[in-house]
């Protein structure tokens, strides 16, 4: 089996600049270094499967040494599953970082408040539905 | 036709596991609805337990079935998805926080078996487990070793085995009862069939018996002691969660077919007991209005129902005689006694202890949260609760609310389903002998591959 030794150094440092990164206490590095070592995974999968050769569509020459498409197949569907966790991850960061940043500043509402901006929306909404009935009469009157 | 395409796979062992997730799995819908219904859905802006749970169940049995090596991936990343989401259901603080842990956690290990699916495959050039399984026993020894840890090393992170189980009591606690309850009894126990299927099918002889030995009777008393220090119902269940694994990874290292028929008997019991103690912890939740055992006190009394669905399984997970906890650790404690050596009786005898030691943590739940009187609460003094390890996020405000039928209803049912496991051990146990008769490489293959046996070869490369 032939490998690239390109894309063994470009491995080799995804992952350790991936786990490095990892290591740190911020969990935006955190997310970072988890693309690095997803990444790398990927590129180990790509490595392993095998030599070079033509795209694997049956054609032309029925005996040409084609690449195996199936690590291609579970490399596509490994950065769809780390593109998935990474959106999650980003939005858990964010909410963590409100929750550490803003919490203190915008205190959290209690069940009675709750239920206060409730009532408020409802007549809000009460509002805003007897306008536009106010509105659309005027329109009919208007045409008429 | 194997081995293009997917292959699924369902011996018994894989229906076993099917059957009894489905049950608790439907208890603990049952049970959510009841709480659903009481509480209203206020936590959550969007309506997403449910989508997220059947997500869950969907990755959860595609990780069963999986003949697949890859396809075990994807299960195993579709129930972690959905894990993610219910953990940390409502973003609120305590939830984010452990969340984050879980997540990442998660994560690594996940990328820990990608890389080692990418490895086999390099090794083997298929990811279809019973060619693996095929090919591996050509490669070189130090390769399979190689190839055998990294496989069990990310299957050990999903168990929560020792030395990497430290995220899980960190972690399931915090989230609601019946999404706790779900991993405790599910989430484990998939990792647990993978390293069973990896000890039997794509890597039988044991060559890492001596190593899965330690990390059992490590995980079983590193547990237990963690167990020991906690006030806190959720987190002390947690701990005796991890702490039992190491049965299951003890019976896993034995090996023998008598070992394997133990081990399913054992998950089988565990699954039901554990979710049905963490439903129970959440209904005590609701009555006592905190889950300390240093706040609550006189539920006997007040909350007898609860009393005797609290008392049945604790008893369970404790192995007092007849129940399925101590015919499990029994017939595991016989199949490693039957192949002997020092080390494995020294986990035999770090599992007694570790038996004898949950039962001292759920006998203390029992005289605290029950037996005591209520008015005794107040200033009791005893060394038992003294050094007690209250949770982070109790903040000693005591919430009660009202148990609805359903909720007591769908924990009767998982309660009864755990004495029927004892009820019904004849049978179950025969059952599982012939589960585990099946678990054997060769029926594998042969079942995948239905021309095995007069070929020898499988697949053309």
């Amino acid at each position: 089996m032939n490998a690239s030794l390109a894309l063994i150094i470009a491995m080799a440092g995804l992952f350790g600049a991936g786990i490095y990164v990892m290591l740190e206490r911020s969990l935006t590095r955190v997310l970072i270094g988890f693309l690095l070592v997803g990444n790398a995974v990927n590129i180990l999968i790509l490595l392993m499967s095998g030599g070079q050769g033509p795209a694997p569509i049956l054609g032309d020459d029925p005996n040409a040494h084609t690449t195996d498409p199936l690590p291609q197949a579970l490399i596509l569907t490994a950065i769809v599953i780390t593109l998935g966790s990474a959106a999650f991850l980003l939005a858990l960061i964010y909410r963590n970082w409100w929750l550490s940043k803003l919490s203190d500043e915008v205190p959290s509402v209690d069940e009675d408040d709750l239920r206060d901006v409730e009532e408020v929306f409802e007549t809000t909404s009460e509002d805003e539905s007897a306008i536009s009935m106010a509105l659309e009469e005027s329109d009919d009157s208007g045409d008429s | 036709m194997p081995p293009f395409g997917i292959v699924l796979y369902v011996d018994r062992l894989s229906a076993i596991m099917l059957v009894i997730s489905s049950v608790v799995l439907l208890g603990v819908l049952l049970y959510s609805v009841g709480q659903g219904i009481a509480d209203g859905d206020k936590d959550t802006p969007l309506s997403i337990f449910h989508p997220a749970y059947l997500i869950l169940a969907a990755g959860l049995f595609d990780a069963f079935v999986a003949g697949d090596l890859f396809n075990m991936y994807v299960g195993f990343e579709m129930l972690l998805a959905a894990s993610f989401v219910l953990l940390t259901l409502g973003g609120i603080g305590p939830r984010i926080r452990s969340g984050v842990n879980y997540v990442v956690i998660s994560l690594v290990s996940s990328v820990f078996f990608l890389a080692a699916i990418a490895i086999i495959f390099g090794a083997t050039g298929t990811v279809n487990i019973a060619q693996i399984a095929e090919r591996i026993a050509g490669l070189d020894f130090n390769t399979q070793l190689m190839l055998h840890t990294v496989l069990l090393v990310g299957f050990a992170v999903k168990a929560a085995v020792w030395p990497m189980s430290f995220w899980l009591p960190e972690s399931y606690p915090t989230a609601p009862a019946p999404i706790t309850a779900v991993f405790a009894g599910l989430l484990t126990k998939v990792g647990i069939y993978a390293i069973i299927r990896t000890e039997t099918v794509l890597f039988p002889g044991g060559a890492l018996q001596v190593p899965l030995m330690v990390v059992a009777g490590m995980t079983l008393i590193v547990g237990i002691l963690g167990a020991l220090a906690q006030a806190d119902i959720k987190r002390l269940l947690s701990f005796t969660l991890v702490s039992h694994i190491g049965y299951m990874v003890f019976g896993i290292a034995v090996g023998t077919t008598q070992a394997d028929a133990a081990v399913i008997y054992y998950v089988a019991h565990h699954i039901l007991v554990q979710t049905t103690l963490f439903l129970v912890a959440g209904l005590i939740e609701r009555v006592g209005g905190t889950t300390s055992i240093t706040k609550l006190g006189g539920l006997l009394a007040s909350a007898p129902v609860i009393a005797m669905l609290y008392f049945i399984p604790a008893m369970n997970l404790g192995g007092i005689p007849p129940l399925s906890g101590f015919l499990g650790k029994v017939s595991l404690f016989f199949s490693g006694a039957e192949v002997g050596g020092w080390l494995i009786w020294t986990v035999i005898g770090l599992g007694a202890l570790t038996s004898l030691l949950t039962l001292y943590a759920l006998a203390r739940i029992w005289n605290m949260v029950f037996w005591r009187g209520a008015e005794e609460v107040a200033d009791y003094e005893s060394p038992l609760i003294d050094q007690l390890q209250e949770a982070e996020e109790d903040d000693g405000r005591v919430v009660t609310k009202e148990v609805p039928k359903l909720m007591i209803g769908a924990t009767s049912v998982l309660v009864v389903a755990t004495v029927s496991l004892t009820i019904f051990a004849g049978p179950l146990f025969d059952l599982a002998d012939r589960a585990s008769g099946q678990l054997d490489q060769t029926t594998y293959i042969s079942n995948v591959f239905p021309d095995y046996s007069n070929a020898g070869q499988v697949g053309d490369d």
